[in-house]
């Protein structure tokens, strides 16, 4: 109650006290250290991060692994490889942005080409109308979660991880846990291995699987750049009470990041059926870990609302490259592994560095 | 403010409970058109609950709300928003890492007239950031140098500045502030008051809480005496002394009938 009666003559001492502190503000700018100055510039631009380790790994390898891995066909071999983690990895940037997290994105999309298969091979219906119901099954499994995360309330991972056991489980039913082999395919719905295609060009092999990647993350870009409904993904994931007092109804929004998200994962499916040149149950079981691995190095912040959707992008290409490098250079495949560790750590203490200037 | 006048905004019996603690105690309230009205009350007394029940930030548990004497029923702050109250919290409710334009536009940005607008619904940056710079240097916070750097960037009082200047820009039937100078100096505070006293002669009722009582004596038409999570009584500022109003809120002087 002391605070009350202070409230007559003290505000002025308060008033006094923020006068003070202005200059205060303006001489710790002036005075940030080369190091201040480093943390300024990441902050600002959280891409440049992943984007200076991957040319540093790409000029690394190529002294270290010689014009073997330098080649333009290598190069676009490692764009080939990550073609498809690279696409999850966009779904998986979405739901990080607000602050959540997917471990249903290698079901959905290994679920999603299955039906497809299922649809267009066994069934022998028509592959564009097999393909769009893969893609309504991936955004009905967004959607879901999207329920499951905003109207009952469940934290992202429980609900994603119950998600991922009953797609999965689905997924081994649908197919028998038996593939579909490319030659079937190829007889009954070739549609379906369309972005395994190939095209040269100036010495590189080019598949259509690599356009697409560049193609999903360009319309997310714009999307989350561009667009209300992306500075309404970013506001949530960065404090979502806040958004909601705004005027945001976070629950749409959630909800559409979801069912995006598992679009996304469909039409990765699609994608990986002609990577894989065969509808495989039990490919990619290591994709959620992997989607997250991209999105992590690529400097998106697991606490969300933060990073550049091109970040996750080069994370998967960093990925790519260094599994290629160290393939060519002829290292054992657990170096792969353990140096991968090692960058999702090193990327993580770095985002925690470069959050502390807001502090 | 004749007897006869119809409130711009009108609370009774509003009732919040959180638990066993009652933040609002079946609660009255008024704002009369056009007129500036002071809420002052002991931290903990339940004005921001009351504001929050106001503006749809929270459903209250009993009670009715009129705006314009119809019956409402706010289930989102939106469809306050939408209704033409405009509120800043005392959370102030900005994105940190979103830019100081981003954040005034938030949920109601401009999309670009041409195609790219209408078919890919591409925003218009540049008549949202030229609006934000309008409305800031209105506020005298044109010290801000870039209307695009982020939220999180700015001191406590710039970001006041800013969650008032989102208010005073869009509010068109209510704006409701609460706190609005309780991070700012005193150049700041008083452009926060100028701006209070041009929304007045906009024709804008305003609804001010703060614990600045020489503030709140200057602006308001009338003061709402908030104690114990209801209205204890309604003052005009010319009849009581500053140190009566404040032995009412604590509880020190019985409130007379107003
Ligand atoms: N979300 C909540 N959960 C539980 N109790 C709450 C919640 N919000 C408010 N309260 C309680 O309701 C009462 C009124 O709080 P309120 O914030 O409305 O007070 P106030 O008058 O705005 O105080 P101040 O001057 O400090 O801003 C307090 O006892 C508070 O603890
Ligand atoms: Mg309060």
């Amino acid at each position: 109650m002391a605070d009350k009666f202070d409230g007559l003559p003290g505000y002025s001492g308060e008033a006094a006290l923020s006068d003070t502190d202005a200059p205060h503000a303006r001489f710790d700018i002036d005075n940030v250290g080369p190091l201040g100055r480093v943390q300024r510039f990441l902050h600002a631009f959280p891409t440049m991060v992943p984007l200076i380790v991957l040319a540093l790994s790409v000029v690394g390898f190529g002294l270290f692994a010689g014009s073997k891995f330098f080649s333009p066909y290598n190069m676009s071999l490692i764009v080939q490889q990550v073609s498809i983690i690279g696409v999850l990895a966009v779904a998986q940037s979405l739901i990080i942005l607000t602050a959540g997290i997917d471990l249903s994105v290698a079901a959905t999309m290994v679920l999603s080409s299955v039906i497809a298969g299922h649809l267009a091979v066994r069934l022998g219906i028509n592959a564009p109308v097999s393909l769009l119901i893969s893609f309504a099954c991936g955004t009905a499994i967004g959607f879901l979660n999207g329920f499951l995360v905003t109207r009952i309330r469940l934290p992202p991972f429980i609900a994603t991880l119950g998600t991922w056991n009953v797609f999965y489980a689905l997924n081994l039913y649908v197919s028998g846990a038996q593939s579909i082999r490319g030659a079937e395919i190829d007889a009954a719905a070739p549609m379906l291995k369309f972005f395994g295609e190939n095209f040269s060009l100036f010495g590189t092999q080019i598949s259509y699987g690599s356009l697409l990647l560049v193609l999903v993350f360009g319309i997310l870009w714009y999307a989350l750049t561009k667009t209300a409904w992306g500075r309404h993904v970013y506001a949530v994931g960065d404090d979502r009470e806040a958004a909601e007092l705004a005027g945001i109804r976070t629950d749409r929004v959630l909800i559409s990041v979801y069912a995006v998200a598992g679009l996304i994962c469909a039409i990765a499916g699609w994608s990986a059926i002609g990577r894989v040149g065969a509808v495989s149950p039990t490919s990619f079981f290591e994709g959620n870990l992997q989607s997250i691995t991209a999105v992590v190095i690529g400097g998106i912040s697991l606490f969300g609302g933060r990073g550049s959707i091109l970040g996750p992008l080069i994370g998967a290409l960093i990925v790519g490259v260094f599994q290629s490098g160290l393939r060519i250079a002829g290292v054992d495949v657990l170096w792969q592994l353990f140096a991968i560790g090692w960058l999702i750590i090193i990327a993580v203490s770095v985002d925690q560095w470069i959050r502390r200037i807001s502090a | 403010m004749t007897s006869a006048a119809i409130p711009t905004l009108m609370a009774r019996g509003l009732v919040k409970r959180y638990g066993r603690v009652v933040a609002i105690d079946s609660a009255d309230f008024d704002l009369m058109p056009g007129e500036i009205l002071g809420v002052i009350g002991d931290n903990g007394a339940g004005k921001s609950s009351l504001i929050r029940a106001l503006s749809g930030a929270l459903r209250p548990d009993a009670g009715e709300i009129r705006l314009d004497g119809e019956l409402v029923s706010f289930a989102s702050p939106i469809e306050a928003r939408q209704a033409g109250i405009e509120t800043v919290y005392q959370t102030l409710a900005l994105s940190p890492a979103l830019s100081i334009s981003d954040n005034m536009f938030l949920g109601r940005e401009i999309r670009s007239s041409g195609l790219l607008g209408k078919l890919f619904h591409q925003l218009d940056r540049k008549a949202m950031a030229d609006i934000a710079r309008k409305k800031l240097s209105e506020l005298g916070l044109l010290t801000i140098q870039n209307i695009q750097q982020p939220v999180e960037t700015l001191s406590g009082g710039q970001r006041q500045g800013v969650a008032v200047a989102r208010a005073a820009a869009f509010g068109s039937k209510v704006i409701i502030l609460d706190e609005p100078t309780a991070a700012l100096g005193v150049k700041e505070s008083r452009k926060v008051l100028d701006l209070v006293l041009k929304v007045r002669a906009r024709g804008v009722p305003i609804v001010l809480i703060s614990h600045n009582m020489p503030h709140v004596f200057e602006v308001a038409d009338r003061i709402h005496i908030h104690r114990l999570g209801k209205r204890a009584t309604v003052i005009k500022p010319r009849d009581v002394s500053m140190a009566d109003a404040v032995a009412i809120m604590t509880g020190a002087l019985a409130p007379m009938t107003a």
